[in-house]
């Protein structure tokens, strides 16, 4: 529907332009036709086909030597691609061939290839859809393709093929060794790639949020996304493939347009007060999953701090001149933490969801050696929220350093204190004592661990004396 | 009547292949036209199917109907109905008797049994692992000559697993079960699960016909059966959707249930000069 809505929009246009032209008594004959971008679904069979170049993810650490042309491990014709994928430590294969003509692939239901590998592997993620220009707005991608040493046909179904009228990624690969011991020093093979009609890709069987239904409450002016976007299909083989596919796939619902908004990229806009559904259609079948948003309108703004400015060294605050800039999305390994600044009533505030642990990493460290106490305002929005928040002192080294279950080592120390008893709907302030192990050591105050919640707000970070 | 027109024009390009590789059977290679209808059911009447036509195999039989299959079948309306022009079997995941599935199977047996003739039916199927939907016949002497002597014709056997597989088979004394005669369909382009197809045979005197939409894919004579020909007397009908079972396992986790199997027209022909 969306592209008739397209060529309605384009129809419209010239309709009009046609009406200035109407004086001159010509109107449209019946077969007028839009030009198209040629529909070949070819790849790589034996050469690359027409328009298509290599684009290795150099940015991204790829090594672009991994990509050659082979001619004597061939599934068919006279040519194939190899990729070499590094061993661990050494780079990855990760490439995108795109076109320099746009190709209609909406004709098609399926792109697929033969591929085998030196050893048995895990392909991390083959696909197509890559495109600067368009953001990946109709990126495809199979995770995990599992290869053997023999030729086999691989098929990643189309989630949408109306969609695809203008493409330029026609097939995106990356794979590499993740770990020590992950599969790496291998080669990897492809031929025959080619977008195809089967006709045998069916039962579609769309998801949104892993085709779980979701809770979210919120408050407005906060933005949320849908993740966990899937296509089913189940193949001639019986196989049932999923692939992740990218949001403009999918046609997005709020039940209430007042509350909430979602674009097609899968954008939620937390708008009003109250309740709204969010649910998705893929090519007119609906997709499981969905999220419910509870919000409780505007966010009240936290209790305006009143000390003097000389009295705080300020880690957040719209009240307080920082003492230091800080990383607040550290990216620790395994953290499952999305951090997001948002407003509160035009009153910044950090914004916490899911967390399992992160941190607020000071660029400089904080001499604490004047001050008695932390103060941070918590906002939870539902009940039973905790979180343990640990000050690290890091040491005259200036590096955090921490044993393999988080607690500190060398010349660093930390104090734990945790964050509960909080009202939901409200700002709770914690005037936090700066004693046990950081008493005597808060000359180099480095960081700020926060364990635990795991949907909560923070507001007005400081050290302070009174 | 398009439709079988196009049939006979295959049926006819197929006879004379067959002729001219094998000149010494001339006499057998026959087309054998079934024109006369016989018996119909449209399935126009919303409600339980036509009782003067079709009665019901009930339970698990012995030994899940013979073949270790997992459902019980009921005539419930859950699990069998006629509804908006189609006869639809529903496969259940539920616990009923001792089960973990329920169905239907549907048979003909003393209403309506007939010897040779063009037997044909518009189905559209389910998918996935543990499917087994099918479409067949049994000789009508069952009861007093068991199986495989009764003899056994299945004009649409399917794994849900393999969506793009027809299997067409008879059965008899000495080729039966895994011995079969048989042969598989692979439907080019397109699959059984997701629009109506049309299946069946055209059984005469000297030889069974297979065929699906406009496509004749097999014919079996009394010449490739390994036993016993026991093809000429009357057989009955058979429509069920099993779960599980010998020939396709047992459903998975991503089995989907409830899941039907739609019959829009069941229709049998005679040619009077050969019934």
């Amino acid at each position: 529907m969306k592209n008739k809505k397209y060529i309605n929009l384009r129809f419209i246009v010239l309709l009009s332009l046609g009406i200035i032209f109407s004086s001159c008594e010509r109107g449209f004959s019946d077969d007028v036709e839009f030009a198209e971008f040629p529909s070949n679904g070819d790849v790589f069979l034996d050469a690359f086909s027409a328009g298509l170049d290599y684009f290795p993810f150099v940015d991204a650490g790829a090594d672009p030597e991994a990509f050659s042309v082979e001619t004597e491990e061939v599934f068919e014709g006279d040519a194939a691609m190899r990729f070499d994928v590094p061993s661990f430590g050494n780079g990855f294969v990760g490439a995108t061939f795109n076109t320099t003509a746009r190709r209609n692939l909406s004709g098609f239901d399926a792109l697929t290839f033969y591929a085998k590998a030196s050893q048995a592997a895990s392909v991390d993620a083959v696909g197509f859809g890559i495109s600067g220009e368009t953001g990946n707005q109709f990126q495809v991608t199979l995770n995990g393709l599992q290869v053997s040493t023999r030729w086999q046909k691989y098929v990643i179904p189309i989630p949408d093929a109306s969609k695809l009228i203008a493409e330029t990624g026609l097939f995106w690969l990356a794979e590499g060794a993740s770990f020590e011991g992950d599969e790496g020093g291998y080669t990897l093979f492809f031929d025959e790639i080619r977008f195809e009609k089967l006709g045998t890709i069916a039962q579609p069987s769309p998801a949104i949020f892993e085709g779980t239904n979701a809770v979210e409450n919120t408050f407005t002016g906060s933005t949320l996304a849908v993740s966990g976007l899937t296509q089913t299909f189940n193949l001639d083989s019986g196989i049932n493939q999923t692939v992740t596919v990218a949001p403009s796939y999918f046609d997005f619902t709020s039940s209430d347009t007042d509350v909430a908004i979602v674009n097609e990229r899968g954008e939620i806009s937390v708008i009003g007060e109250g309740t709204a559904q969010i649910s998705a259609i893929l090519a007119n079948v609906a997709a499981s999953g969905g999220l419910e948003i509870n919000s409780g309108g505007g966010l009240q703004a936290a209790p305006t701090p009143t000390l003097p400015q000389a009295n705080v060294n300020s880690i957040f605050s719209d009240a307080y001149v920082n003492a230091t800039e800080s990383n607040f999305t550290p990216g620790f390994g395994g953290s499952t933490t999305e951090v997001t600044t948002t407003s509160a009533n035009g009153d910044a505030v950090l914004s916490y969801v899911n967390n399992n642990f992160t941190g607020i990493i000071f660029d400089t460290t904080v001499d604490g050696s004047a001050r008695t106490f932390l103060h941070v305002d918590v906002f939870a929005q539902e009940a039973n929220v905790e979180v343990e928040l640990q000050i690290r002192d890091v040491g005259a080294n200036q590096t955090i350093e921490s044993d393999n279950n988080g607690f500190p080592i060398a010349d660093d120390v930390d104090f734990r204190f945790t964050l509960n008893n909080l009202t939901v709907g409200e700002w709770t302030s914690f005037n936090i004592p700066l004693s046990g192990d950081i008493t005597n050591q808060k000359n180099n105050l480095g960081a700020l661990i926060l364990v635990g919640g795991p949907n909560f707000l923070l507001d007005n970070i400081y050290f302070f004396s009174e | 009547m398009k439709l079988k027109n196009k049939i006979y024009k295959i049926l006819g390009t197929f006879v004379l292949v067959i002729f001219m590789g094998a000149c010494d059977t001339e006499d057998e290679q026959r087309v054998v036209n079934f024109t006369q209808l016989v018996v119909a059911d449209e399935f126009s009447t919303d409600g339980a199917p036509n009782n003067n036509i079709w009665g019901f195999d009930i339970g698990t039989g012995e030994n899940g109907w013979g073949n270790n299959e997992l459902q019980y079948y009921t005539d419930r309306t859950s699990n069998v109905k006629v509804e908006n022009g189609v006869l639809v079997i529903t496969a259940q995941r539920e616990n009923f008797e001792g089960s973990a599935f329920t169905s239907a199977r549907l048979l003909t047996k003393d209403r309506f049994e007939q010897r040779y003739g063009r037997f044909e039916a518009r189905i559209r199927l389910p998918f996935g692992q543990g499917m087994w939907p099918a479409f067949w016949m049994l000789g009508a002497d069952i009861d007093e000559n068991p199986w495989p002597a009764a003899g056994e014709i299945d004009i649409m056997e399917y794994r849900g697993q393999n969506p793009t597989v027809l299997i067409g088979s008879v059965h008899g004394p000495g080729y039966s079960g895994g011995n079969a005669i048989s042969k598989e369909y692979v439907l080019e382009n397109d699959r059984f699960d997701t629009g109506f197809h049309v299946f069946g045979i055209e059984w005469g005197p000297e030889a069974v016909n297979f065929y699906v939409d406009d496509v004749l894919y097999n014919q079996i004579t009394r010449e490739d059966v390994t036993g016993e020909w026991v093809f000429d007397k009357p057989f009955f009908m058979l429509m069920n959707l099993a779960v599980g079972g010998t020939f396709v396992g047992s459903p998975n986790e991503e089995t989907i249930f409830p899941q039907s199997m739609l019959v829009d027209y069941v229709r049998v022909y005679e040619n009077t000069n050969e019934n």
